[in-house]
């Protein structure tokens, strides 16, 4: 896995088929992902996530829009796609984030992990463009304030050699 | 699209080599050490040690301090709090992410 990636996983007490509905159909994805969605799960396919001010999910406090492509779908298995380039930009490593689905049933119902990475990429990125500014200020200045704290005390409760 | 600042870039390529960050958890676990010291808890070599170092410290991520013969370097957690707060607001995003999807697969199992 990159430096600059997440991986998170989570059991769910449902069939496969009906993870892979959630997670792929427009409809779905505007009720945990972003307000509006314009996607279709084949391999290129290029899509539109919308959120809105003050949106259901309240991802964001600005409206955006940004640009996905399907990368990979292989119904109940597999579904990636590449999100949070430019618009107008073809995606690659440099200038968008990969999320990769994965479906895998067992015991109890399907394990979904979900693995984003290209964070960096997507970071560098943001603070070139002006329209995230406005929509970053109160967020990321908390995270700043909350990991300082944390790096601080971890830093003071290690043994000093 | 303007360029990416160039001390981003830094710290991005910094934090990206996987040896650098276990350096820098080398780092952080024991408050400061030396070179030498963080070497010896590696697989690499003093020089190999050395070299990340010197990428970290251009990045801005810890800063030397000679004291006599040695010197000794600690993390700069202002700068390693940029890269950490972006990987701790995704993950925290795919969490609640992930929850809203259990939650709708679940309810949409029981109507099967």
């Amino acid at each position: 896995m990159a430096a600059d990636s997440v991986e998170r996983e989570i059991l769910i007490s449902a069939d496969a088929t009906v993870v892979w509905d959630v997670i792929t159909d427009p409809d779905k994805i505007s009720l945990w992902f972003t307000d509006e969605a314009r996607v279709e799960a084949l391999p290129g396919a290029d899509g539109e996530l919308t959120w809105r001010r003050g949106g259901r999910n309240g991802e964001k406090q600005a409206d955006v829009s940004v640009p996905i492509r399907v990368v990979d779908a292989e119904p109940f298995r597999r579904f990636s796609f590449r999100w949070n380039h430019a618009p107008g930009e073809a995606p690659d490593e440099t200038n968008s984030a990969l999320v990769e689905f994965t479906l895998s049933e067992e015991a109890g119902g399907t394990r979904l992990k979900v693995v984003e990475s290209g964070i960096g990429a997507v970071a560098r990125e943001e603070q070139a463009r002006s329209k995230y500014v406005d929509e970053h200020g109160a967020g990321w200045s908390r995270h700043f304030g909350e990991l300082a704290a944390y790096v601080r005390t971890a830093q003071s409760e290690a043994p000093r050699p | 699209m303007s360029a990416a600042p160039a001390q981003e870039d830094l710290l991005w390529s910094a934090v990206a080599e996987p040896m650098r960050r276990r350096v820098l958890d080398v780092l952080l676990e024991r408050g400061e050490a030396t070179g030498a010291a963080v070497a010896r808890e590696l697989p690499v070599t003093r020089q190999a040690v050395a070299k990340h170092l010197a990428v970290l410290d251009r990045a801005g991520l810890v800063a030397g301090t000679r004291r006599g013969r040695e010197v000794r370097y600690v993390v700069l957690p202002e700068r390693l709090d940029d890269a950490a707060a972006a990987m701790a607001r995704v993950a925290a995003q795919w969490d609640r992410r992930l929850a809203r999807i259990k939650r709708l697969a679940e309810a949409a199992q029981a109507d099967v």
